[in-house]
């Protein structure tokens, strides 16, 4: 039997060839628009339920002044408090190569050791005070007020070198912006991203805030994560009636909300995927039914051999499973091997992810085009009268 | 004893709200080991017996007993187990899978049983060879002759040893010398290997090679 699907399914090989290259495509398409959902989703792993972000109340783009850290960190359960804050500066020798770059306190290096590692840093000429939690190779970085870290990834794809003097055009702070490259990362966590940029926050304070003290975030770290709650509640309680207030949630809540900022995004990208998968569905229908019409005589020379109805309902069905399987198979994986790592555009993401779940998710689709695609002609070709399959009523 | 046996076949097709009685209480008892050939207009119901005597349609009332079995009210899936056992079928235009070679053609019945591929194989072989054809089992339909394709399809019909070899119009397609080898194929196979054979023909030459002819018309028989 099966070697009847198969010389079936290379009768016309161009016909099958283009089924299965146009399933290929758009479960392509549907996995790597779930990519992008899972990219959403791995962003929001990049927060973790130990570690608490505060910031204004009224929203992300408000500050917080920076007299807030050590009241933050006075409140008991709190290990230590660092500052981030956003700066969205442009390379002006790639404006529309968007990537990430954060001002950062040394305490953050401390309380962020553990998500990434050092590929390769420059060494210090002397010894400096190092914080607690973070790579000593990063003394040169402390010693240098204009010194950066940046990700493996965006270095090579920006051709940069260690030791090298970037210069960047700020947007929010206004400017020309040389940085030194002192340290190169990369991600422990792949939700931890390696393009971004980190430098000193009191460069920007004093370059870009005129020693202002203004704070985008303030990032906690905790003695006993299970009390976030408690801490989160002592807090904002706190500054309840200060302007600013303050909103304090552990950080996966920070990033999830931040992901939530994309809108109604995840639920057009399903819809589009949703659309593509329907409309191959008719594709492959159409094709099989074209297929087995042009067998029709066939068909009933089988069934007056002795085939069942159950074996040509089967053997139809089979063949149409073959098709969308392959096709199913080459363009989940392929999305898999290429999609994967993929930079996703705006720079705040970390690589694309395409995850395990959304491959299968696409290869049980293209299961499924095949076995509803196959079904209309399979039943048409099984119900067939063996005299009209050969259309000699005498 | 009868290797086909049709007592009072009636055979109605509806088209809509008109009727058409192709088989009229049609009575005929074909005995075992016989070469018989139907003859009759166009519409007289020949096909319709032999698709009948085939169990690949069903009669709208009589009884229908081919090689012991009543086949009559049998259900599909039965029905297509006693085709694939008990019943031979060879069509005008010969009906090969254009993709399949000879062999494979001629292995195509014996996949409804249980039966090693070698085994198939051979089968297939040993009835090729008797139809002739030993040498192409390699070949295409299309790098066969019209007369050639015929014979695949007698060894396809003879592959799994049934009783009843029907025979559409076998030579309706044929020159005249391939049409000959056809016949006297056929002719060997009921006299060498007993085959009770039903052929459906419109030659009276090709009827002439049966040992019996039966005349069709309007659905009863004439003679």
């Amino acid at each position: 039997m099966l070697k009847l699907v198969v010389v079936n399914l290379f009768r016309n090989p161009l016909r099958t060839f283009l089924t299965m290259a146009s399933v290929a495509v758009a479960l392509f398409l549907f996995c790597a628009l779930g990519g992008i959902l899972d990219t959403l989703q791995e962003a929001i792993k990049v927060g973790s339920e130990s570690r608490l972000v505060t910031r204004n109340k009224i929203s992300l783009v408000q500050w917080l002044p920076m007299a807030y850290q050590q009241r933050i960190a006075a409140v008991p359960g709190v290990k230590r408090v660092a500052v981030q804050q956003w700066f969205g500066g442009q390379d002006p020798a790639d404006t529309k190569g968007f990537f990430a770059q954060f001002a950062v306190d040394d305490t953050w290096y401390g309380i962020y050791g553990k998500d990434f590692e050092l590929a390769e840093a420059s060494p210090a000429e002397s010894p400096g005070a190092i914080p607690d939690g973070a790579d000593p190779r990063l003394a040169a970085y402390f010693q240098e007020q204009t010194a950066c870290v940046v990700g493996q990834k965006l270095m090579l794809k920006k051709g940069w070198k260690l030791g090298q003097t970037i210069t960047l055009a700020g947007t929010i702070f206004p400017g020309s912006w040389p940085f030194t490259i002192r340290a190169v990362y990369h991600a422990k966590k792949k939700s931890f991203g390696d393009e971004t940029l980190f430098f000193h926050y009191k460069y920007l304070n004093e370059k870009g805030l005129g020693g202002f003290g203004a704070v985008g975030t303030y990032v906690l770290e905790l003695n006993d994560p299970s009390q976030a709650s408690a801490i989160t509640h002592a807090i904002d309680s706190q500054f309840e009636n200060a302007a600013p207030a303050t909103l304090t949630e552990t950080e996966q809540a920070f990033q999830a909300g931040f992901v939530s900022m994309y809108g109604n995004i995840p639920f057009v990208l399903r819809v589009i995927g949703l659309a593509i998968v329907f409309s191959i569905l008719l594709i492959a229908a159409n094709t099989m039914m074209t297929s087995i019409r042009e067998r029709t005589s066939e068909v009933g020379v089988l069934k007056t051999l002795g085939f069942t109805d159950g074996a040509v309902f089967g053997m139809v069905v089979t063949e149409a499973a073959v098709i969308t399987l392959g096709g199913g198979l080459l363009g989940a994986l392929g999305a898999k091997l290429l999609v994967s790592g993929a930079s996703m555009p705006g720079g705040f993401f970390p690589p694309m992810s395409v995850y395990w779940g959304t491959v299968l998710t696409g290869i049980a689709i293209a299961v499924a085009i095949g076995a509803v695609s196959g079904l209309v002609p399979a039943v048409q070709a099984s119900r067939l009268r063996i005299v009209d399959a050969l259309r000699r009523v005498e | 004893m009868a290797s086909v046996d049709v007592r009072n076949v009636v055979k109605v097709y509806r088209r809509q709200t008109e009727e058409l009685r192709v088989l009229d209480g049609l009575t005929l008892a074909i005995p075992d080991g016989s070469f018989v050939a139907l003859m009759g207009p166009s519409g007289s119901g020949k096909t319709t017996l032999l698709n009948l005597i085939g169990g690949v349609d069903q009669p709208t009332s009589g009884d229908l007993e081919v090689d012991g079995t009543n086949i009559a009210r049998m259900n599909g899936a039965a029905l297509a187990r006693w085709r694939s056992r008990s019943i031979g079928y060879v069509f005008q235009l010969y009906n090969l899978i254009p993709v399949l070679t000879a062999q494979e053609n001629v292995e195509l019945p014996l996949l409804l049983v249980r039966m090693s591929a070698a085994e198939r194989r051979k089968r297939a072989q040993t009835a090729l060879g008797l139809v002739g054809l030993g040498d192409r089992l390699k070949h295409y339909p299309r790098q066969l002759s019209g007369g050639q394709e015929q014979r695949v399809a007698i060894a396809r019909a003879i592959v799994s040893d049934p009783k009843v070899l029907l025979a559409d119009e076998p030579t309706g397609d044929l020159d005249r010398k391939s049409a000959e080898e056809v016949l006297t194929l056929l002719e060997r196979l009921n006299r060498e290997f007993k085959k009770t054979i039903v052929m459906v023909t419109h030659d009276p030459h090709a009827a002439e090679r049966a040992t019996k002819q039966y005349h069709l018309d309007k659905g009863v028989l004439s003679n």
